[in-house]
């Protein structure tokens, strides 16, 4: 049975590679000059004067498709939810305060600042620099848990209130939600880029909608990754199972 | 110039990649994956897609290799008797 | 050199199936997955490379002055890449369930409790 699959696996795998192989070299070149979808995008990012061409390609000429992502990461995250709470016959241990190395402690807490400032801005100049809402919010959303580290379980569940971030993790796939019927209420296309005066090429305004839906998903990221984190976190160190089940 | 870079990461990157798949211990695995996180957002830099990297840099070598290391200490934890659970 | 990366993510695609298949253990399995998902990533950044052009970012260069490489690929590796972490945790919370029904993550031993 065993011997079968491997041989199964081994023919699948080699008819996979040699059809990869053949579809690689029907592949334009890398490193071609034709880019035709590539080079209307920046027309379109500059018409918008966003000077970041992929937070445009992402929050004004494809925000549908961001949309989409969205309430992937959302039902992702719902689901983990759902899957890891408290089942009946578990319980809650509290764990004892750990010793920390002093020089960890140190860097965690002085670090952790930085990191949390850093994704913020990383998050508001989504703009103009490389970087957005999908970068900023995961690094904000990381840099929290630094405290972890530096400190214990307890301190970061002192400034970790659940549930706002649960709350703001659904503010902000309706936020998003808002700003595209905002577009179809002034009478153009659902999540059209249409409502705000696109402003001064390279500034923190630019852009029209797009810092106003980059910071809708910048929130919606780091909420998502805050949430996941602590429930993973819930399991490995608090939730206990009841002995004999 | 930047061709031989190119060519020298990618081929780290399919080392890595091995190395990740081959190493059958999970929590090894999540190091290893790490390292392939890092290395990929070396290669995304300079295949010039920085916002990518970025991306890269801290969900592949930091997110998912922890949220694997939380898995992996929860089931351990399961498997141990209570007395020597920490 | 012209079609070494689209090679380098289709071996990188069935390194990362052929530890899915042959895995014991489902954590080790959803990091193959990982695996698999970051060939993807250099596939879709590997079409949109341009020899000699900068990052389509135009906040420190003039529009026109240098060619660009597609942002297109790259707006949708960057979307790629969270929401495939996050698919990724799913997989775990499901595993974790798993491990806590049947106290087992080998996939053979799951599939002889079920008989």
């Amino acid at each position: 049975m065993n011997r079968l699959r491997l041989w199964l696996l081994a023919v699948g795998g080699a008819g996979l590679a040699a059809l990869l192989v053949a579809a690689c070299l029907d592949l334009p070149g890398f490193g071609g000059r034709r880019h035709p979808y590539g080079d209307r995008a920046v027309q379109a990012s500059l018409a918008r004067h966003t000077a970041n061409t992929i937070s445009s390609v992402n929050f004004d000429q494809r925000a549908y498709d961001t949309l989409g992502e969205m309430s992937i990461l959302f039902a992702a995250v719902l689901g983990c939810v759902v899957l890891l709470r408290q089942a009946r016959d578990e319980h809650r241990d509290r764990p004892e305060p750990a010793e920390v190395a002093r020089p960890v402690r140190r860097y965690a807490l002085l670090v952790l600042p930085v990191a949390l400032v850093t994704g913020l801005y990383v998050v508001a100049h989504g703009q103009l620099s490389p970087g957005g809402g999908f970068q900023g919010g995961v690094v904000a959303a990381t840099a929290l848990h630094l405290l972890y580290l530096g400190a214990d379980y307890g301190a970061l569940e002192r400034v970790r209130p659940l549930g706002v971030y649960e709350t703001s993790d659904a503010v902000a796939v309706c936020a998003y939600l808002v700003l595209g019927l905002a577009s179809v209420l002034a009478g153009t296309a659902f999540l059209a880029n249409t409502l705000l005066p696109y402003g001064t090429f390279n500034t923190l305004s630019s852009g029209g909608t797009v810092p106003l839906l980059n910071a809708a998903i910048g929130m919606e990221v780091a909420s998502a990754v805050v949430v996941l984190l602590a429930h993973f976190l819930d399991q490995a160190v608090e939730i206990e199972e009841e002995q004999g089940s | 110039m930047s061709d031989a870079v190119i060519v020298v990461v990618l081929l780290l990157v399919a080392a890595c990649a091995t190395a990740a798949v081959v190493q059958r211990d999970p929590a090894r695995q999540a190091l290893v994956l790490s390292v392939l996180g890092v290395l990929l957002a070396a290669l995304f830099t300079v295949l010039q897609a920085p916002d990518v990297g970025l991306s890269q840099l801290a969900v592949g070598s930091a997110l998912t290799p922890l949220l694997i290391m939380l898995c992996v200490r929860k089931i351990r934890r399961r498997g141990r008797p209570k007395e020597d659970a920490r | 050199m012209h079609i070494l990366p689209y090679l380098v993510a289709a071996y990188v695609f069935v390194t990362g199936c052929y530890g899915l298949a042959t895995s014991r253990n489902l954590i080790h399995a959803v990091g193959c997955l990982a695996v698999c998902q970051s060939a993807t990533y250099v596939l879709l950044l590997a079409v949109g490379y341009r020899d000699g052009a900068t990052a389509p970012v135009f906040s420190d260069i003039a529009p026109g002055s240098r060619p660009v490489v597609d942002p297109v690929v790259q707006a949708l590796t960057l979307t790629d890449i969270v929401v495939g972490a996050t698919v990724t945790a799913l997989l775990l919370a499901l595993v974790l369930q798993i491990a806590k029904r049947h106290g087992t993550v080998d996939p053979d031993e799951l599939r002889e409790l079920r008989g």
